[in-house]
């Protein structure tokens, strides 16, 4: 299936969930906010949402300071 | 003629002096200030002129400080964001000096939470003083900001944000802050703002450390309704710490972002 991750066309295999997708990516997922589809997820959600063919996810990783 | 007194259109005699406007208006002045400058000596008043009189150390009254207080605002920008609403989550050295900005600028209501103390280490960026050390923060912030512009209504929550009490705090809100310290903090406040509070932008900071170049301190649209400010990646760590230009940069490009969004443009 082809996703668009971040605006860019993204190849992946099937299943897949929101959660697998951080751990491929290498991302915290106590660090990010993830978009799916114009919906924000919660943390708690995201091994429970398996990606679809044309799914469209923004991930967004923060950094400490303020 | 008209000239305008405290910010006020007012119609005067022709040829009536500086001085003698004084005498009229406020005898008590030391300070008489025509079209932006002070003048030391009195002279003719011409049609249009603006003139303020100030007692030194002295509170103007009510109904002449709001009117002298939002003089610099810009024509209709004021009357809209006057009524607008805005949430700030956290109070450190982004969310004081968002807080300031704002106050200054004549958002109307503004809504603070933090669980905070004002700690000695705060000050090399954060908007308090030496007094305040140990007070609350948004206690402190609020008395701050009443300095400032009384005509802001502060509503402060002194308590630590959770998943549980975020929606019900920061329902009211037009545009929301994220001001916090800690990269899970930060995302456990996207992800439960723009979930449960849905179709309200979320103006957020990331990368903001250290004394990297300025101008990698950027606004950009992350998501639908998520605008995220900062270079991005640099992390506050020991050896990197948050210092006030940088933190400030960031903490004014939030709040630049904010009176975009109350106002109709796009941030980024």
């Amino acid at each position: 299936m082809i996703i668009t991750l971040n605006g860019k066309a993204r190849q992946c295999d099937a299943p897949l969930t929101v959660a697998d997708l951080i751990a491929t990516l290498q991302l915290d997922a106590d660090r990010v906010a993830v978009e799916h589809n114009r919906i924000v997820l919660l943390k708690g959600d995201f091994a429970a949402i398996p990606l679809r063919d044309g799914d469209v996810l923004e991930i967004v990783q923060f950094v400490g300071g303020g | 003629m008209q000239i305008e007194i405290n910010e006020r259109p007012t119609e005067i005699a022709a040829g009536t002096t500086l001085a003698q406007l004084r005498d009229a208006v406020k005898p008590e002045a030391d300070l008489c200030i025509r079209n932006g400058h002070p003048e030391r000596e009195d002279v003719p008043l011409a049609p249009g002129d603006r003139v303020v009189f100030i007692r030194r150390g002295e509170i103007p009254a009510a109904e002449d400080l709001e009117a002298l207080l939002a003089a610099r605002h810009t024509p209709g920008v004021h009357a809209r964001i006057k009524s607008a609403t805005v949430g700030i989550a956290g109070c450190g050295g982004l969310g004081s000096a968002i807080a300031v900005a704002l106050a200054r600028t004549g958002v109307g209501n503004l809504i603070l939470a933090d669980f905070d103390l004002v700690e000695p280490s705060n000050l090399n960026r954060q908007q308090y003083f030496v007094d305040q050390i140990g007070l609350p923060k948004v206690l402190a912030l609020r008395d701050n900001l009443a300095r400032i512009n009384p005509y802001v209504r502060v509503t402060a929550h002194n308590e630590r944000l959770t998943p549980e009490n975020i929606p019900a705090r920061f329902a009211a809100v037009e545009v929301m802050v994220e001001a916090f310290d800690a990269a899970d903090q930060k995302a456990m406040l996207a992800q439960v703002f723009l979930n449960k509070v849905p179709g309200k932008p979320l103006v957020m900071g990331s990368g903001m450390a250290g004394f990297g170049p300025s101008n990698t301190v950027v606004t950009r649209r992350a998501a639908t309704n998520l605008y995220l400010i900062g270079d991005g990646e640099t992390a506050a760590r020991p050896g990197e710490g948050l210092m006030a230009p940088r933190v400030g940069i960031a903490a004014h490009h939030q709040a630049n972002a904010v009176l975009r969004l109350l106002l109709g443009e796009e941030p980024a």
